[in-house]
């Protein structure tokens, strides 16, 4: 890796550089350190606070390992398998990217209302969406399973193909290939790509608020105070919110980081 | 002598993006060392890759000691595999990576649970088996090492050790000795060569690199484009190639198109006699040597480099056909060089370093070629 200040032409792209980075810690930076500690601690007490927060996290991660479960074997087929209409799945996995994240809410709510076939289904089973935590799940599942998918796909992608060909004539069958070759070799990414998709779910504001305002996830709790109470009664939260995720994010980082050593 | 199997290969045809194979035929015995000889691109991986079942063939049939494998799951056929590139397991250790395939064979899940005891005494034995084979291979001292720190003939080594421990029927070798530097291709050359003597496992080796194959090979088959072009031992391949694509792959440098004639000399007995095309408008008459064949027509020539005798002076020798030259080029190879030598047509021939210095080669230096009628080779 060259030096950074080495000819004018790095220092020019390092300056540009530089004020993008500005433009994203300083707004960040500014509201954590503009708000008084003892009142960030008084909000912490809140119990509509904490309760907000818990279930931010909480939704979040159910979003995830649902994920999970039905990302990493889509990702496993687009990364190996070829089939007429691949290109149309890894389109449609990106399309949450693309789709304003309240449309998404909307698109949800037609096909998981409570007048919709799916929504009255697992209204049977005691499962309601609207204004309910699985609600918030699926709105967080809908807008940041893109990142797992890929990183996953990305990761399997990685895998020489020849390490499973070699442990399927030393006496694997697929399954043991995938669970002791594959997938061993592919965690790293489809841990980071958790992570991130983990991280952007908590952050998820629009198709959340129009599938489930109640219960309160900590971005809509955020919005309300901010519209009934103005500015200087949201800071508090949003300082809360941006240091409990940059703990989590740097926290998760470190140990998808630890297992690269 | 344990677990080898004879392999059969009765009109096999596969097509893939990557390679097609047409109308594979081969007979490889048990505790053979077949080589499979052949320019990069001309299927050989594939070719392993079907007899290993990662491929399905579009028709055709795999035998394995008489028993159909055609469409047998790779996992159930007892094959070991050894790619190019080692493909070594990099989230296992050597010894791990070893233990690949007794591990996978070794009962999981709830067997495990209930016969506790006899797991325990499997994992002793599975120690065992790989301390031995690693032993052999002699790379017992690098066991907790992971494969990314070790040097290329040290990985093949695993790779070699990781299918041998399996006890397979057939090992197939893909190009395993092509990623190393020469010094370390030659010692795990041998080590190949031992390895089969001792545990006499049919060996199928896949190589684009001749002298490989004849160093390790029982028999050899050369494949260009998907077909098998020649199967014979090693000597028979370099001394009698049956095409020019064989000749010219194998390294025979002197192949000449021409004629067969045949000749009655005053005490009456027929001989034949080869009639350089090339050389028709050349001078006063047609350039010609004395050949011994049954081929008559048109046929192609080949004489090896070594087979020349190259002198200054006329050379006064039982030799048959003597002819009269200069010197074009000399490449120097190291410990051989190559003379071309201009009769016309151009003769290459291979002396060593020494003889050129006491014959004082130059370019544009006259001198006599002499070789045996048997020397050239006719096809």
């Amino acid at each position: 890796m060259r030096k950074l200040f080495t000819n004018r032409m790095y220092v020019l792209f390092a300056l540009l550089g530089a004020l993008l980075i500005f433009f994203v810690a300083w707004p960040l930076l500014r509201t954590v350190t503009s708000s008084d500690p003892t009142i960030i601690w008084e909000t912490l007490l809140e119990a509509e606070v904490r309760s907000a927060i818990l279930l931010t996290l909480y939704s979040s991660a159910l979003a995830t390992v649902v994920a999970f479960f039905f990302g990493v074997p889509l990702a496993y087929l687009l990364a190996r398998a070829d089939f007429p209409g691949k290109r149309l799945i890894e389109g449609i996995v990106d399309v949450p990217i693309v789709v304003p994240h309240s449309a998404a809410g909307i698109a949800l709510l037609m096909v998981f209302g409570r007048r919709s076939l799916l929504g009255r289904a697992f209204g049977l089973i005691g499962l309601k969406f609207v204004s309910a935590a699985p609600g918030i799940v699926i709105a967080m599942l809908f807008v940041s399973l893109s990142f797992l998918v890929d990183s996953a796909r990305e990761g399997f992608e990685a895998v020489n193909p020849r390490l499973e060909r070699v442990a399927r004539t030393l006496g694997a069958s697929p399954w043991q290939t995938f669970w002791r070759v594959s997938f061993p070799l592919a965690w790293r990414s489809i841990l980071s790509g958790m992570i991130l998709m983990w991280a952007r779910g908590l952050s998820e504001f629009g198709a959340v608020v129009i599938l489930a305002y109640h219960p309160m996830i900590a971005p809509v709790l955020l919005y309300e105070r901010f519209e009934s109470y103005g500015l200087d009664y949201a800071r508090p939260v949003a300082t809360l919110i941006i240091l409990i995720c940059l703990m989590t994010f740097v926290a998760l980082r470190l140990i998808a980081q630890e297992d690269r050593a | 002598m344990k677990s080898s199997g004879a392999v059969q290969i009765r009109d096999l045809w596969v097509d893939l993006r990557e390679f097609h194979l047409r109308e594979i035929d081969l007979d490889i015995a048990a505790g053979e060392y077949f080589v499979v000889l052949g320019p990069t691109g001309a299927g050989k991986t594939g070719l392993l890759e079907t007899i290993a079942g990662l491929y399905q063939p579009q028709r055709g049939r795999v035998l394995l000691d008489g028993e159909e494998i055609t469409h047998l799951r790779p996992e159930r056929r007892g094959i070991g595999f050894v790619y190019q590139a080692y493909a070594l397991f990099p989230h296992l250790n050597v010894a791990e990576n070893i233990a690949f395939g007794l591990n996978i064979q070794r009962p999981s899940g709830l067997g495990k649970l209930i016969r506790r005891k006899s797991a325990q005494e499997n994992e002793v034995d599975i120690a065992e088996q790989v301390d031995e084979v690693s032993r052999m291979l002699a790379i017992d001292h690098l066991l907790h090492r992971s494969p990314k720190t070790l040097s290329g003939g040290e990985q093949q080594r695993v790779a070699l050790a990781r299918a041998l421990v399996i006890k397979p029927r057939v090992l197939l070798l893909d190009e395993p000795l092509s990623a190393l530097d020469p010094e370390t291709r030659e010692s795990l050359q041998r080590e190949l060569a031992r390895v089969h003597r001792q545990l006499g496992t049919t060996t199928l080796h896949v190589t684009h690199d001749f002298e490989e194959a004849v160093a390790l090979g029982d028999r050899i088959a050369v494949v260009n484009q998907g077909r098998i072009v020649q199967v014979g031992t090693p000597e028979d391949i370099f001394r009698r190639p049956a095409s020019e694509f064989v000749a010219r792959f194998v390294g025979v440098r002197n192949i000449f198109a021409g004629a067969i004639a045949e000749e009655t000399d005053e005490n009456g007995t027929g001989a034949k006699t080869f009639i350089f095309e090339a050389s028709k408008t050349v001078e006063d008459q047609a350039l010609k040597m004395a050949v011994v064949t049954d081929l008559t027509g048109a046929v192609q020539a080949s004489i090896r480099p070594e087979d020349i005798i190259l002198s200054r002076e006329p050379i006064h020798s039982s030799a048959r056909n003597c002819f009269r030259g200069h010197v074009m080029e000399i490449a120097d190879r190291g410990t051989l060089i190559y003379v071309t030598v201009n009769a016309p047509p151009d003769f290459t021939c291979v002396i060593t370093r020494r003889s050129r210095e006491e014959m004082r080669l130059r370019e544009g230096a006259a001198v006599h070629l002499a070789f045996k009628a048997s020397a050239v080779h006719i096809f």
